[in-house]
């Protein structure tokens, strides 16, 4: 069976397209942390747990966010919807932050809440924390976007038949530098839920054609 | 200690990113655990790194814990106790 992209989200400095269409813009260049916080009251989540998160999982957090609204995940059993996702940087921008509070031995008070997000799974685990999703799921470096390692990887899940649907793409921060592309991947039978034009093949060839043109 | 109880909650607001809280917002005798601002463990280490940086306390039990972080008060007055010791 086939899987189809049903829909794609990309976050870039400032500005949030759902399926290529711009449904958030920062007018003017602000830092990230301005950027996003906005972005979140935006959406009304009440999710206070986001204010904690560091700016790799506030990234990844909010272009799941969007991705889950427009996929109908009420079809699925939690156990079988699978999040992998990669980037470059893995979570060095956390790392330098916690590595300098640690710098000063007459100052030594690492931070607890900068310690637990030195691993860049944990924005998965934050993803999953929220919508409540128990599959199988997977954090790759690689040094730019790269559609066939994420087409491998994904397609052998299906093929495994280990995910029914899967959340898939780049979370990339480091240093006020960030980009999100986030897709949906579910099997042809599945209806699109969305509201804009329909789905794509799943293949890395589509794949590198979102990437370039959202 | 009504001075040191209202720098405690602006100090636990900034340390624990307590967003759209503010100080009056917190209850000094309501627990900080559970259901009230919703902490949670990593919270908990927060606090103990913040009696340590701000008081220079450290707390040698970790069972005292519980009994230390219950509110803003019982927070207030155990660094009022030990910083006078």
């Amino acid at each position: 069976m086939e899987q189809l992209i049903n829909a794609n989200i990309r976050i870039t400095p400032f500005q949030v397209s759902v399926n290529g269409r711009t449904e958030y813009q920062a007018e003017n260049f602000i830092t990230f942390a301005e950027f996003i916080k906005p972005f979140f009251k935006s959406l009304n989540l009440g999710y206070p747990k986001f204010y904690k998160m560091d700016s790799l999982s506030k990234l990844g957090f909010m272009a799941a966010e969007l991705m889950l609204r427009q996929i109908d995940l009420t079809r699925y059993d939690n156990n079988r919807v699978g999040v992998v996702l990669s980037n470059s940087s893995s979570s060095l921008d956390t790392d330098l932050a916690h590595q300098q509070s640690i710098q000063d031995r007459s100052q030594y008070f690492p931070s607890p809440s900068v310690f637990v997000y030195t691993l860049p799974n944990i924005m998965i685990g934050e993803i999953s924390i929220r919508h409540r999703l128990k599959g199988e799921n997977a954090m790759l470096i690689s040094e730019r976007f790269d559609s066939r390692l994420l087409f491998t990887y994904v397609n052998n899940l299906f093929r495994e038949k280990k995910v029914d649907v899967c959340l898939t793409g780049w979370v990339e921060l480091l240093n006020e530098q960030f980009d999100a592309f986030l897709m949906a991947v579910e099997p042809s039978t599945a209806t699109f839920s969305g509201e804009t034009s329909g789905a794509l093949p799943f293949s890395p060839e589509t794949m590198d054609e979102l990437y370039k043109t959202t | 200690m009504e001075e040191l109880i209202e720098k405690l909650k602006k100090e636990v607001i900034e340390q624990l990113n307590l967003e759209d809280i503010s100080p009056e917002d917190i209850d000094t005798d309501s627990p900080l655990f559970g259901e009230g601002l919703g902490l949670d463990s990593i919270d908990a280490l927060e606090l103990i790194v913040l009696l340590e940086k701000n008081y220079g306390l450290k707390i040698e039990d970790p069972k005292d814990g519980k009994k230390i972080f219950h509110s803003i008060r019982t927070m207030a007055e155990y660094i009022t106790e030990h910083q006078k010791a």
